[in-house]
């Protein structure tokens, strides 16, 4: 596929993004939305589609769609409507799944990317509420599927944008860009892998230049943030290749394949098609005040933007710093947390950026999941600001402390890593170095005053490590001044 | 706009069912008529006047969300035609 003249063509991405909503409750129902509980134990006769039931409609579900509207720009419908989308599925009893058509409660947004060659505007279309489907399971049983309804009724925010987007980076960024944003909110966990952030893509492709568009496809089950753009990717050069050779792209719906990197026609029987949205009779219209849409936006939380330039100016971080610690909010959390119990900005970023960042990485791990909690950190950080331990002590110490919760003072006594800083510890064997090399004291009272990083070394190591560097550094001046002097 | 048989056959597909010939043929002749009483509406002039899409109360105040008991779950399954103690049991939906 590398041979195909890419320059030639350009491709028009759009996105729909799935963000399941961190409420207490369902969407129509007043029971818990909590993820992992045993099968069908988190159900009310409304999740179950049984007849006689009514859905009255959860405050913050309006409340957090609003919260994202605003956060995005979006113009706020004063009046908004919920539609039944029909269809037949085991997951969705009903027969219907309650959303919204013609009326999306919020819509004419923007948000704006960061790429290596600048900022970009994506323009949002649309945000609407609608409800979850239960989950299918389709292989634990040779012959039949099973059907949990716990997901049944777990409210989603659905986010459509523009055709902004013209790359797989592009669309990659756009979403990175949307999971932080509905973090910051605290509307939506963000976690891909587990679904509660889904993404749909549109793709097309169409000569450079052409303002018309080309026949689209929808790509859908990319469920990592790397599947989407991988998936992107292996579309538009599937969808160049066949124009190349002649063919004509087909609309139509591809499931994406994480082990075999490709794309797939969904069978038949998973493409629906005829949904017939009618006005929803069970709820009546969401008419907004003022003072709610008022009150959304001054409770607000401070966003990515502002945080970064926030930690610049007031904690006087450099840019880069500042920007991958308010990447993700719960880091910048995690961080401003330990600058509760430590004034060092500078040195929590420090340990922060390189030892957390690590380990994270390491372990694949979610900051969240992290086993060493703020405020040890801001005490091992002190031991070093006091000069109790010192660089090498601090590393040696913190990967410790991933393993074993104990403050680090303690570890550091543990480990013999605490600096010893009386002068009669370290006196002699400063006297000790010296003596032992007469040929580099000499050298050095000759001027080769660089030779005290050799010394400094001796006595470091002579001391295991537990000499302070810099009272070895002041006391072995002093000293070979005095044999200078002498 | 009359109602053709591959209409009735097409709207009662969309909604899982089977009709012998004959009743398609009947069901016809109703959803025409049903659709021409509707069509008498048209004679009326509804310019300036907004779609009714809620005959209730729009100052229904919204629900805190708090969540409350679930049914218990043996009560949950105890309705579906087939379930094992976990889980609702339906045909298989995908070949």
């Amino acid at each position: 596929m590398s041979t195909i003249q890419h320059d030639k063509f350009e491709a028009v991405i759009g996105l729909e993004v799935h963000a399941q909503l961190l409420t207490q409750s369902k969407a129509f129902a007043p029971v818990s939305t909590e993820f992992g509980g045993a099968p069908n134990t988190q159900v009310t006769p409304l999740c179950l589609g049984h007849p006689g039931t009514l859905p009255v409609l959860n405050e913050n579900l309006v409340r957090y769609t609003v919260r994202m509207g605003l956060a995005t720009g979006c113009k706020i419908a004063e009046k908004s409507i919920f539609a039944r989308k029909n269809y037949f599925y085991p997951d969705l009893p009903k027969g219907y799944q309650i959303s919204q058509y013609e009326t999306p409660i919020c819509y004419d947004g923007e948000i704006e990317i960061e790429l290596d060659n600048g900022r970009k505007r994506i323009g949002i279309t649309r945000i609407h509420m609608e409800e979850d489907a239960g989950k299918s399971i389709h292989d634990r049983d040779p012959v039949n599927t099973l059907v949990d309804l716990n997901r049944a009724g777990v409210p989603l925010i659905e986010i459509v944008s523009e055709p902004d987007l013209r790359t797989p980076g592009e669309a990659y960024a756009y979403l990175k860009k949307i999971r932080q944003i509905v973090q910051y909110l605290e509307i939506c966990d963000g976690n891909m892998e587990e679904g509660s952030l889904r993404c749909d893509a549109n793709v097309s492709v169409r000569p450079r230049g052409e303002s018309a568009f080309g026949t689209r496809t929808e790509l859908k089950n990319m469920n990592s943030f790397r599947n989407v753009e991988r998936a992107i990717q292996f579309e538009i050069d599937r969808q160049i290749e066949l124009i190349e050779s002649g063919g004509e792209v087909v609309q139509e719906t591809l499931l994406w394949d994480p082990d075999k990197l490709q794309t797939r026609q969904m069978r038949s029987k998973e493409e629906a098609h005829d949904y017939r949205y009618f006005p929803e009779p069970d709820i009546p219209p969401v008419v907004l005040e003022e003072d709610f849409v008022d009150e959304v936006r001054q409770n607000l939380p401070e966003m990515p933007e502002s945080r970064r330039e926030r930690f610049e100016k007031q904690l006087g971080l450099n840019s880069d710093d500042a920007r991958t610690l308010t990447e993700n909010r719960y880091l910048a959390d995690y961080y401003e947390e330990i600058l509760e119990y430590l004034d060092n900005p500078k040195a929590a970023a420090n340990l922060v950026m390189t030892e957390v960042l690590r380990v994270l990485n390491e372990q694949s791990i979610d900051i969240q999941d992290f086993p060493v909690r703020p405020k040890p950190l801001a005490d091992l950080i002190r031991l070093k600001q006091d000069e109790k331990i010192n660089s090498s002590a601090m590393q040696k110490i913190f990967n410790r402390m991933l393993e074993q919760e104990e403050e680090p003072e303690k570890l550091a006594g543990e480990m013999n890593l605490l600096q010893i800083s009386e002068e009669g510890f370290v006196e002699p064997i400063i006297r000790e170095v010296l003596d032992a090399h007469p040929d580099e004291v000499m050298r050095y009272r000759e001027g080769k005053k660089q030779l005290i990083g050799f010394f400094i070394g001796q006595v470091m190591q002579k001391s295991k490590g537990q000499a302070n560097p810099k009272q070895v550094r002041e006391l072995l001046t002093k000293k070979l001044d005095q044999i200078e002097k002498s | 706009m009359a109602v053709t048989s591959d209409d009735v056959k097409y709207i009662a597909d969309l909604a899982r069912l089977q009709l012998p010939d004959d009743e398609v043929e009947s069901l016809k002749q109703d959803l025409n008529k049903i659709l021409g009483y509707m069509e008498k509406l048209d004679e009326l002039d509804t310019t300036d006047v907004e779609p009714l899409e809620h005959v209730t109360d729009p100052e229904v105040p919204f629900r805190k969300d708090e969540a409350g008991d679930p049914i218990p779950h043996e009560d949950a399954l105890k309705n579906a035609p087939d379930a094992d103690a976990d889980y609702f049991r339906v045909p298989r939906v995908i070949e």
